[in-house]
Parts: structure tokens; C-alpha cells; sequence
């Protein structure tokens, strides 16, 4: 039943390896339970943390990807969400502060076997690992990249982070932070990212559902998820989680409907003058105006006018997946440009080593 | 036979076209350097005439100088780039201190060189280039050529650039683009006055511009009109003659010290059998390794640009936990950038190359110059203790050699490992023995496929108890799924670990890991011809040549010394320190201000007596063995006789 096209797979002493452990311990298991991919780690977040919520949930759901435990790898950065390949029973790598994008990049980049997973937070992929994660962005390397966005530094103690609202106060902004946050979601578009999507910690179908269409696109796939801090941040996502306000201001993305969301469907999403989005009335509109949701649409600009509807505030947040078009990916090129190199002269290592101009002296 | 500058003026004649008498005079070394604006070709000239050089079968040793801009106003001291080439009929360890020979291009490489060439030797400028505008752009208020202030020097006052333009009158070329060739005019004259065969170059120019043939055609007919002028004036009344080097039986090539890193990288992928894959951000001197690497995918070798230095480094690392050969290639500001990530692979105790091309610093420095000042960088540059092994290159060959040893241990001892190359090692080149592929040692690695614990658990810390490596269980091998990271590691079981007594313990295993190395390492090597040196002069990387140049004269002066070259920085041969107790004095030179005799001072008690440069340029020899000459003074009494070769290597 998998799900998901794992490359080409491995050659050499890995594919050697890989046989060896076969060998001696059985066929790959594909069919996996959530408590297969459990750890004998004690969890160390905080009781009542967002991140165990996001923990169930992974582990719920890629049983359902039917890829092997030992195929799959989660590296992070570090930050609280950075623990969590800890507490999975797969390969794992909780590296240095923003630097698990590059670290999977080479890894996903010359083991196309594998399933690579990337676990990052608002700081760790945002502030000190912003290059990276733009850079990774744009070659589309194939991983997936789940961002908790928890809007605060947690394992800090509480310093606001880059997706802060303006004014916040800290310990470090005593009188208001004064940085204009990122929009992960605009960011992510704007590197030209191939899949975009934003989930709730809480919303156990909603956050599965995305994954499930992250972890199947080929390519790199950055997935936002909202999660509460109960100790730092508590409650910044409220507005959305409480049922009443949380269908007011949220718009659920369904490819292929129409962008219509609020208490009956009373707001609206329409072109706006100057080649963006705005919220409308539904009943103010011409039915025909209301955009009708594509996450295929090869230009960005649609999806990052899409995401440009929030306010800091978190007023018109739309959830879903924003975005998910089909480009070639790093690994695959890579790989590709490999295997015409071997074709077109198979590497002989005397004659490299000779090069084009030898002498010889004899005895 | 000295090598003082030679006569112009013939004795003996032999024969050439148009009736002129010419003779052939033989030398058993030259040093020539070509001078001129960047953009005026001279690196390019040089490594053709080093190519020439080399398949006639001279011993070399080259050592290229050039601006950090790209193209410095045309004609100014900043644009000022050169080539120095030191061949001979025997085995020679250096450039040569100071030039026999020196062509300058135009003023500015006049100004900027002259002061390099000895009194009376050769000086060939191109007299078309020396305007009143190029004469004022560097201060000349008078023409040099023409107010006797060169009269001390041979000087060959020859038009290239107008010759150039009459040999290509019929290429249909533009002056503009015609211009461009009187480097390869140079080039033919120099191939006449040294004899050297000039098919290579002709091949190359071939191969070089096949998609421009008209280029090709006019690069050649400039380089043959420059040999037929050289055949022909009166200017140039005398040829001479270096007859080739004896050397081992082999197949040769010239490679440079960048070549020769890429290749051994290639070498260790194919006899590890584990794929290549090269995580680097372009830096000056080190680039030219990740070119060279790109060209050589048909080996599986994956070479990845990344956005940074820390993504290059970091990537390979990611590579490496996937079970690939990863490496990184970088110059001292990229290490520092790096520093992070290389505490990473110690901690995760995983296989890593980091290459080290150094250069003038601190901060961006001297980006095209040499430096030896990394070493303590490389040694300690890391937050906690971080211990790792640090090797060295002696010569751009050694850099091949240097590069398979990195990856032996990397790949045995599971740890990244620093290789501390050089700028003058990176450019520089000299013939190279190609070595037979069987030869090479075999780097196979066993990857972890089975639990090594007790209860059927895999326990990714459990280590090998002669080298005291973890296991390396790969990413798709079943049962072997484990975690690592940042945090200190349990003992054993690779978990989360804050207890005092076991990080005290992983803090010992990694340090005693690395000093466990030296156990496979040989013992130090003492050059010591006589056997009764007193004095001793240790070095690291690149000063190999100057030292052992300056040793040689020494040697021939009538007195004793030894010499001793470290390749393995860290950890150092296990003898060393009762090598260094047995010689009455211990001197040790370096491009830095003394690194390595900090570490021998406070590792072996040892008064090691630190010389020191920092100018950008390889020591000279004569300025090495006189510091020697009065050491091996100050401690017997006696002066010493003077070198009679007059510095021969």
C-alpha cells in the first residue's frame, strides 16, 4: 500500500548494507502501526504542549505511507520541536540551530531511496535558518518540512521569535518587539516553494490530511504548523481554535472549491484591482467572482496573494494547502546527470589520474 | 655548472637560419618569471611553458602570484600578475628565491619586479607597452628602457605587441583581439631561448579554442612567430640548453596542488567503493577543487554548490549519515563558518573530509596569497572539546597522497578529519608520478547490518575497542533505526545524556579516539644525510621545499642538519618528542608567527625556536639557510664555509 514513490535505489556497499540487513533480519516491514514508530525515549516537552498533539499525529499517520521505518529519516535543528526525532523510531539526526535543511539536502540529495523528513520551528528555520530554508526552497530537493510555528523562542524561555506580531512583549522586548514578523506561508511562496501548506496542531484531520498530500509530492513540501506554547505563548492560536471565531477568520483551502468561509458562508475571497486577493460578502458578489481554489497553478502569485489575507493577528488565516505544482526535483537531476556522465564515458580512474599530457622516463 | 646569468653575447657557435651564428649555452637550472597586467595572459603562458617543461622532462617547481581583483585597472601595480618557474637538470624542491629571468609585459610589472632580479640578470620588456601613459600610470617620470637605469640588468628591449600584430595582419582578427596573442608570441620566444618542444602547445591551443578556430589559428601563428624571431634576431645571440632531470622510471604528468586533492578524492570514492559527495561554496584558493570535481560525475561523484559555507559542510554531513563519503572544501573564512558543524561531526562521530585551502587572514586577508596561519584553527578552532586529526600536504603531488590518508582515517576512526593545504600548494605544480590505481590503498568500509547489543538492540556508540569507532549503520538498513545528534551522547546507547560521570567519560573517548591514531602512524622521519646533525629543523605543509632546500645548502656548506616534516599534525608521530630532545637546538619556520612551535613547546617541553613570515610568498631558501647557517653558529662557534654552488638546489 505505499503510497509514496520512494527514487532509484541505493548502489555499492549501501545496496550491500541494505542486503545484509535483510538478509539477516527479514523482508521490510511496511505494514506499521502508530506504536511501531514510537521510541523507548521518555517525551520531555512541556505537559500540554502543542508538540505532543503534532508527535500523535505524525506517528498516527505515516504507518499509512507504507515506507519502512528504517527509510525513513527526520533531522531537525535544534529548539523544542527539534527533539522530535527523539521520540521516533526511525533514522534520526537532531542537528545544530538551522542547519537541518542542508544537512537533509545532502542526504536526500545522494540517497534518493530514502524518505527525508525535516523538523523545525518559528527560530530555528526562520531566524538563524532562513538561507538555508529559501535555498532548499528553490532546488526542490525531495523532503518534506514540517515548521511548528509556535510564534515564541521556547527552549530560550520566552524572547520573541521572527513570526511575532509587532508590539510583542518579551523578555527581551520589555517595551514591544519592533520587527515585522514573517508570513512562513509568503516565504515559502516567494522561494518559489513547489508545496505550501498550514495546519493546526489541534486539528488532528486537517494537519493529517496535509501531511498525507505533503509526504506524496515529489519535491521539496514546506508544511506550517500552528502550535500552541501553553508556557511562553499560550493561546496565540485561539482565535482560530475556538469553534466560533475559528470559522469566522479561518478559510479552509479545498482544491477545486470555491474560496467561500465564515458563519454560512458569508465571506468571500475575490480578485482585488491590482492583481491580488480581498475578503468580500458573499451575498455583495457576483457568484462567478468568487475565486474558485488551484493548487496547481504553476505561477506563485495566486497562492502568495492567497497568503497575504492574514493579518498579523492571525484575521483571515486560509488553512490548507496552498499550493503543490510539479517541477523536476534536485535529487532526481542529480542523479540523472549521473547516469549520462556514465554513459557517455564510464569513469576509468588510470586515466583521470593520467590526464592529457604524460611523459614517461624510463629506466 | 652555476647558474649565474648567462652571457648574451656567444662564444661557441651552431648554425641558424638566415646565416646568423648562434650558440647554445648549458645551464643546469633557470628560474624565469613572466610579469604582466592581468589580463595580459601570464598565468596562462606559464603553465604552458610549465607543460612544455615538464614533457621535456625537467624537474619543476612553479609558484603563480596574482591580484584577488579579477581585472585591476589595466596597467597599474594592483593588476601586476605573475608566473614564476623554476626548472632544472636535477631534483629541485623550490620556485627559486629570485628569478634568472624576467619578462615584463609592461611598466607596472617592470616596477613591481624588478626589484626581485638579481643584478645582471636577464631582462626582456616589451618596449610597444612603455608610453608615456603607461610609463605615468606608475610613477616612471622617465622611460627606464631608455634612461640607463637599467643598465645594470641584460635588458632585451623587444616590440612584442607590434610583432604580434604583423604575424596576424592576415588573420582578419581586429587590433583589439590580436593583441591578445603576444603572450603566446612570448611564449614562442621562450620556447626558442629554452628549447622546448612546442607541440603541446600547439595541441593545446587546438583543444583550447576548437569552437573559435580563427582564435586557435591566431593564438598558434602568434606562438610560431615568436620561435622564429627568437630564431632569427640578432637580439637573442644565445639558446640554451637544461637537459631533462634524472628521475624514478614512470609515467609522469604535471599537476598542481588543487588537481591533485580532487583527484585523490576520486581515488579514495572508487578504493572505498563509497560514493563522493562534495558539499562546497566557492572560495579563492580552493574553488578550483569543486571545478575539478564537478568534471567527475561518471565516478558517482555528487558535488552540490551550496548556498553557504555552513550548507557545504552541513550537507556532507548529511551525505555521510547516509553512508556517503562526504567532504568539504574551504579556505580559512569558510572554516571558521564552518567550525559549528565540524563540532557536530565530532560529536555524531561521523566520517568527514574538510579540505583547508589557507590563505592570508585574519577575516578575508590575502585571498590569492599563502599562509600557514590555520593550524591552531584547525586544532582547536571548536567550542568544548573537540578534538580531531589534522594532516598536511608537503608538495601539490603529496596533496594526492595527502588526500587518501585524510580519508583513510576519517573512514577507519569515524571522526571528520582536517586537511591543511596551502594557496602557494594549491597553484603551484611540478611533475608527479601517476600512481599505479592497484597501488592504492583499500579504504572498504563495513557498514553496521547487525544489532550489537546484548539483548538484540542496536547501540550505535558501542565501540570498536582497538580503534575505539562506532559503528556506522546506514539509513536503510532494517533494525538498525538510531538517533543522533548535537547533545552529548550515553555511552553506549547513543541516548540523550546529561550525567556528569558519562559526559567525563564521552569527553575522554574522543580525545583518546584521536591520540589513539598515532599508534598506526610511522614513526617520525629524520632527513639527516650525515647522521650527526645537531641542529634540527621541523616543518608542516608547504615549507617542505624552502626547508629542505635550505637544508641542502647547509649540507653542502660542509655542515649537518636534520629535517623533519610533519604531515601528521594532530596527533603527531608518537616519537616525535624524543626525536626533538635529541638535537641541541630545535628551529622551526612557518607562515604564521609560530603555531606549530606553540604545540611542540607545550606538548614536548621542547625550546623549539620559532622563524616566522607572513608576506604571502613561500620562503626562500637562502633567506631559510642563512637563519640555519647562524643557528648551527651561535651553538658550534665555528662559521661556516660558503655554499660553493652559489645556492644550487
Amino acid at each position: 500500500m505505499t503510497t509514496v514513490d520512494l527514487g532509484m535505489p541505493a548502489e555499492g556497499p549501501i545496496a550491500d548494507a541494505i542486503a545484509a540487513s535483510v538478509a539477516t533480519q527479514g523482508e521490510k516491514q511496511t505494514v506499521l502501526k502508530a506504536k511501531d514508530m514510537k521510541t523507548d525515549q521518555e517525551v520531555r516537552w512541556c505537559p500540554g504542549c502543542g508538540d505532543y498533539v503534532i508527535l500523535n499525529a505524525v506517528q498516527s499517520f505515516l504507518p499509512s505511507l507504507g515506507i519502512a521505518r528504517e527509510d525513513m529519516v527526520i533531522v531537525s535543528g535544534i529548539g523544542c520541536s527539534s527533539r522530535f526525532p527523539y521520540y521516533m523510531n526511525t533514522y534520526g539526526m537532531h542537528s545544530i540551530h538551522g542547519r537541518a535543511p542542508a544537512i537533509a539536502t545532502g542526504l536526500a540529495a545522494s540517497r534518493p531511496d530514502l524518505s527525508v523528513w525535516v523538523v523545525t520551528g518559528d527560530g530555528d528555520a526562520l531566524s538563524i535558518g532562513g538561507n538555508h530554508l529559501i535555498h532548499t526552497l528553490r532546488r526542490n530537493v525531495n523532503l518534506t518540512i514540517l515548521l511548528f510555528n509556535n510564534r515564541i523562542y521556547g527552549l530560550t524561555k520566552g524572547q520573541y521569535s521572527p513570526t511575532s506580531e509587532v508590539g510583542k512583549i518579551t523578555k527581551s522586548t520589555p517595551m514591544g518587539s519592533l520587527d515585522h514578523p514573517f508570513n512562513p506561508v509568503s516565504l515559502a511562496l516567494g522561494a518559489d516553494a513547489t508545496f505550501v501548506g498550514r495546519a493546526m496542531d489541534s486539528d488532528r484531520k486537517g494537519l493529517t490530511e496535509v501531511l498525507r498530500q505533503a509526504a506524496e509530492h515529489q519535491g521539496t513540501s514546506l508544511v506550517e504548523i500552528y502550535q500552541n506554547c501553553n508556557i511562553f505563548n499560550d493561546g496565540a492560536f485561539d482565535l482560530l481554535k475556538d469553534p466560533t471565531t475559528g470559522t469566522q477568520w479561518s478559510i479552509p483551502l479545498e482544491h477545486g472549491k470555491p474560496l467561500v468561509f465564515g458563519p454560512d458562508g458569508a465571506s468571500c475571497v475575490v480578485r482585488d484591482e491590482f492583481g491580488g486577493l480581498r475578503i468580500a460578502e458573499t451575498n455583495q458578489v457576483d457568484a462567478a467572482d468568487i475565486v474558485v481554489h488551484d493548487v496547481t497553478r504553476q505561477d506563485p502569485s495566486y497562492a502568495f496573494a492567497l497568503s497575504r489575507l492574514a493579518s498579523q493577528d492571525l484575521r483571515y488565516t486560509p488553512m490548507g494547502v496552498f499550493r503543490a505544482v510539479q517541477k523536476p526535483t534536485y535529487d532526481r537531476m542529480m542523479a540523472d546527470q549521473i547516469k549520462d556522465a556514465r554513459t557517455t564515458s564510464p569513469g576509468d580512474l588510470d586515466a583521470i589520474l593520467a590526464g592529457s599530457d604524460t611523459w614517461t622516463v624510463s629506466a | 655548472m652555476t647558474a649565474t646569468n648567462p652571457p648574451l653575447t656567444a662564444t661557441a657557435g651552431s648554425s641558424a637560419p638566415g646565416g646568423l651564428v648562434k650558440s647554445v649555452v648549458e645551464l643546469d637550472r633557470v628560474v624565469i618569471r613572466l610579469a604582466g597586467d592581468s589580463g595580459d595572459g601570464m598565468q596562462l603562458t606559464g603553465n604552458r611553458f610549465t607543460s612544455e617543461t615538464a614533457s621535456f622532462g625537467n624537474d619543476l617547481s612553479t609558484l603563480p602570484n596574482f591580484p584577488a581583483e579579477i581585472r585591476a585597472p589595466t596597467g597599474t601595480l594592483p593588476g601586476v600578475s605573475s608566473f614564476q618557474l623554476h626548472f632544472a637538470d636535477h631534483d629541485i624542491m623550490t620556485p627559486g628565491d629570485a628569478p634568472d629571468v624576467l619578462v615584463a609585459m609592461n611598466p607596472a610589472a617592470l616596477k613591481a619586479n624588478l626589484a626581485d632580479l638579481p643584478g645582471g640578470g636577464l631582462l626582456i620588456v616589451d618596449s610597444d607597452e612603455f608610453t608615456p601613459r603607461n610609463l605615468a600610470k606608475v610613477g616612471y617620470a622617465t622611460n627606464p628602457v631608455e634612461d640607463g637605469s637599467l643598465d645594470g640588468w641584460q635588458t632585451v628591449s623587444v616590440p612584442l605587441t607590434s610583432m604580434t600584430l604583423e604575424a596576424l595582419a592576415d588573420s582578419g582578427l581586429g587590433k583589439k583581439e590580436a593583441e591578445r596573442s603576444k603572450n603566446m608570441f612570448t611564449l614562442g620566444l621562450l620556447s626558442w631561448m629554452y628549447h622546448r618542444p612546442t607541440e603541446g602547445t600547439v595541441r593545446f591551443l587546438e583543444r583550447q579554442f576548437r569552437r573559435k578556430p580563427e582564435i586557435a589559428a591566431a593564438n598558434i601563428a602568434a606562438f610560431r612567430a615568436g620561435y622564429n624571431y627568437g630564431e632569427t634576431t640578432e637580439a637573442f645571440a644565445v639558446s640554451y640548453e637544461i637537459k631533462p632531470a634524472p628521475m624514478a622510471p614512470g609515467r609522469y604528468r604535471n599537476i598542481s596542488g588543487n588537481q591533485a586533492l580532487a583527484l585523490g578524492i576520486v581515488a579514495a570514492g572508487q578504493r572505498s567503493g563509497l560514493p563522493v559527495f562534495l558539499g562546497a561554496y566557492p572560495i579563492t584558493p580552493a574553488s578550483d577543487i569543486l571545478h575539478e570535481l564537478s568534471r567527475h560525475k561518471a565516478f558517482g561523484v555528487r558535488t552540490f554548490q551550496a548556498e553557504d559555507e555552513i550548507a557545504g559542510v552541513a550537507s556532507a554531513i548529511g551525505a555521510s549519515f547516509g553512508g556517503a563519503l562526504g567532504v568539504t572544501t574551504t579556505s580559512g573564512p569558510g572554516i571558521s563558518l564552518k567550525s559549528e558543524a565540524i563540532g557536530l561531526a565530532v560529536m555524531t562521530e561521523l566520517p568527514l573530509l574538510v579540505i583547508d585551502v589557507q590563505r592570508g587572514g585574519p577575516s578575508t586577508g590575502l585571498p590569492t596569497k599563502t599562509e600557514q596561519s590555520d593550524l591552531l584553527q584547525a586544532m582547536f578552532g571548536r567550542n568544548g572539546e573537540a578534538p580531531l586529526p589534522v594532516i598536511a600536504p608537503r608538495s601539490p603531488g603529496d596533496c594526492f597522497d595527502a588526500a587518501i590518508e585524510a580519508v583513510r582515517i576519517a573512514l577507519t576512526y569515524r571522526t571528520p578529519v582536517i586537511l591543511l593545504s596551502d594557496g602557494y600548494l594549491a597553484n603551484g605544480a611540478e611533475p608527479w608520478a601517476i600512481p599505479d590505481v592497484e597501488s592504492l590503498p583499500d579504504l572498504r568500509v563495513e557498514f553496521a547490518t547487525e544489532p550489537n547489543g546484548e539483548d538484540g538492540e542496536f547501540l550505535p556508540y558501542l565501540r570498536d575497542p582497538e580503534t575505539l569507532a562506532r559503528p556506522w549503520a546506514i539509513p536503510g538498513t532494517s533494525g538498525m533505526q538510531h538517533r543522533i545528534g548535537g547533545l552529548e551522547k550515553a555511552d553506549k546507547t547513543g541516548n540523550i545524556s546529561y550525567d556528569p560521570a558519562n559526559h567525563d567519560l564521552m569527553t575522554r573517548l574522543r580525545q583518546a579516539k584521536v591520540d589513539g591514531i598515532a599508534a598506526t602512524l610511522p614513526l617520525t622521519e629524520v632527513d639527516d644525510p650525515d647522521g650527526d646533525a645537531r641542529i634540527a629543523v621541523i616543518g608542516w605543509g608547504s615549507t617542505y621545499g624552502p626547508i629542505g632546500a635550505a637544508c641542502r645548502r647547509i649540507r653542502r656548506s660542509g655542515r649537518s642538519v636534520a629535517q623533519i616534516h610533519l604531515r601528521h599534525l594532530n596527533p603527531m608521530p608518537a616519537d616525535l618528542g624524543d626525536v626533538l630532545r635529541r638535537y641541541d637546538r630545535v628551529v622551526c619556520p612557518e607562515m604564521n608567527l609560530g603555531q606549530l612551535a606553540l604545540l611542540l613547546r607545550a606538548k614536548y617541553l621542547v625550546d623549539v625556536q620559532s622563524h616566522t613570515q607572513v608576506r604571502g610568498l613561500p620562503f626562500r631558501a637562502a633567506e631559510l639557510a642563512a637563519v640555519i647557517q647562524d643557528v648551527i653558529d651561535s651553538t658550534s662557534g665555528a662559521p661556516l664555509a660558503a655554499d660553493p654552488t652559489g645556492g644550487a638546489e
